[in-house]
């Protein structure tokens, strides 16, 4: 559906990202993982046109992200970005309905549908009581899951989210995470950047560790989140096992 | 929504038919007689009717570049933008006296100037925050204040005197065809700001917010600065710099049906002319028969309030 094809994206003369590939396939969901300022973000921005790339190719959907106008590119790509706060009395509904942009003209309104395809996505991030709320009112959290709710709404097939759990308490994030597993178990994809290696190995059918604006490995969580990958990216030793629920890589940091 | 469009209207007609009644001379509602007759449709019918032009055009103004600018002090006049206008006001009549097209022309060549100029000067690498845009404001205006007063040395006595006035905003020198304009501008200026209120939503939560969900940022800014620069150089043409009213009729406006730009700018538009034909109103009947410059009236209002706004939050 979206593929990096050898990417390079230049930021104040220097490379943010160099020669990066990457396949995003239907259905899956796709996990950053590196350092800060190792370009995961770059890429995602990349990956929606909001930067361009100095070299190499990103294709949607068979065609070059250069040639499609912003509403075609927001039609396939919805993005979590971090949080965002407005001075403007914004209800949580009203936020949400603003990600169905794509879907009218000028002087229109939102149809039965674009409120429908809201509220369902209000209630699927736990906020259905939330509708009428002002958006600067909200806690951090609820504020993160309006912003998730927003990208669910316009019912893009590819997700891209920043870290959309930073600001998530324990049981948000495992949400957050089973509700992008659940959409992506329904043919849509997804790229989240996460700090917890835990949840990426939980959720990720690909993992993707970033160092520096390079790519350093890719794969599947069990071959990628090694001693030494985690070591050479993150610059921590780190004791990996299973988790004894699932059966998964268990990262624990030594201090 | 329907409950506070219908009040809006019925307040229009109230406030106008008070403002056509009342002034130096009195008149009745009905049964004027020829001298009435001719104060009415010649002197303040024009008056009232450009004020409820300027007023819809410096609310839509301040509408439209709160929600662009993500910052609801924005405000032509103090943005400077009214400021730019006036200076190419001046320029028309220093350089082309008799030719009065030329004013409303080159007002909005001035505004378009300043727009521009302060939006450059606010925007950082950083993004724009809220100071540093009402600072650029500050800069642009004290600015061209400065290139007005240099201007306004080349003018004799009796043209500063009303020069003075005007640059506080002064509606006593209305004319037809300044109606005729003015009312032509608010119309297009409300109708192009209207078709981008949606994407004025998405702007209002961020700039990237809007790109990300399918905006074309660079064409609706450019929409929205021609939009607020048509309507505030057509307004200042004819009235001069009267200040504040895109700062609190907005707000007003938002506080009674919510953010929705779709409600927001029409709605601004209809209370703006309301409240400036309230504020003229109350500047030529408080000390009549002297009159008082209408943008005293607006700024002894706006001030206040934009101190409000600026410690809230």
């Amino acid at each position: 559906m979206l593929e990096v094809n050898d990417i390079s994206v230049r930021y104040d003369g220097r490379d943010a990202l160099s020669g990066v590939g990457l396949a995003v396939r239907e259905g899956e969901t796709v996990v950053l993982l590196g350092a800060n300022g190792a370009g995961k973000t770059t890429l995602i921005k990349a990956m929606n046109g909001t930067v361009p790339v100095a070299s190499g190719e990103i294709v949607l959907n068979g065609r070059s992200l250069g040639v499609l106008s912003r509403r075609e590119i927001a039609r396939s790509v919805a993005v979590v970005a971090q949080e965002n706060e407005t001075r403007f009395p914004v209800t949580a509904l009203e936020f949400v309905l603003s990600g169905r942009f794509v879907y009218g003209g000028p002087f229109g309104w939102e149809t039965d549908e674009d409120v429908s395809f809201a509220s369902q996505a209000l209630q699927e991030c736990d906020l259905a009581e939330f509708e009428t709320r002002l958006m600067n009112e909200l806690s951090g959290g609820e504020r993160q899951r309006v912003v998730l709710a927003r990208a669910l709404a316009t019912n893009a097939r590819i997700l891209l989210l920043d870290e959309p759990t930073a600001n998530l308490d324990l049981a948000h994030q495992a949400m957050m995470f089973r509700l992008v597993r659940k959409r992506c178990d329904e043919g849509s994809s997804a790229v989240v950047i996460t700090h917890d290696l835990n949840l990426a190995a939980e959720f990720a059918d690909t993992v993707v560790l970033l160092k520096g604006g390079r790519l350093i490995a890719s794969g599947a969580a069990s071959d990628v989140l090694t001693a030494e990958n985690i070591k050479e990216v993150f610059g921590v030793d780190v004791l990996l096992d299973a988790h004894p629920v699932t059966g998964g890589v268990r990262v624990t940091s030594v201090f | 929504m329907y409950l506070f469009g219908g009040t809006l209207l019925v307040l229009l007609l109230v406030v106008l038919a008070g403002a056509a009644m009342l002034g130096a001379e009195r008149l009745p509602l009905f049964d004027l007689n020829e001298q009435q007759r001719s104060i009415l449709f010649d002197i303040r019918l024009p008056r009232i009717f450009l004020a409820a032009c300027v007023g819809g055009s410096l609310a839509v103004a301040g509408a439209g570049l709160q929600s662009l600018l993500r910052n609801p002090l924005a405000e032509p006049y103090l943005l400077g933008v009214s400021n730019g206008a006036a200076l190419g006001t001046m320029l028309a009549f220093v350089l082309f006296d008799q030719l009065e097209i030329a004013r409303p022309i080159l007002a909005f060549a001035g505004a378009a100037l300043a727009t521009v100029a302060v939006y450059r000067m606010a925007k950082s690498r950083a993004g724009m925050n809220v100071e540093r845009l009402v600072l650029s404001g500050v800069i642009v205006t004290t600015f061209l204040s400065s290139v007005i007063v240099m201007l306004t040395t080349l003018l004799d006595a009796a043209k500063l005197r009303s020069f003075t006035f005007w640059l506080l905003g002064d509606l006593s020198q209305a004319t037809r065809n300044g109606v005729y304009l003015s009312f032509a501008a608010v119309i297009v200026g409300t109708i192009i700001l209207t078709s981008q209120a949606r994407a004025l939503n998405l702007m209002m939560i961020g700039e990237r917010d809007a790109f990300d969900f399918g905006v074309e940022v660079g064409r609706v800014r450019l929409l929205v600065f021609g939009a607020a620069s048509l309507v505030v150089g057509a307004a200042v043409a004819a009235s001069g710099s009267v200040g504040y009213v895109g700062l609190i009729v907005p707000h007003l406006v938002r506080l009674s049906v919510g953010s929705d730009n779709r409600l927001v700018v029409p709605f601004s538009a209809v209370a703006g002319a309301i409240f400036v034909v309230f504020a003229d109103t109350v500047a030529r009947t408080a000390i009549a028969p002297r009159e008082l410059p209408v943008g005293a009236v607006t700024a002894l209002v706006g001030a206040p309030l934009f101190i409000y706004l600026l410690r809230k939050r």
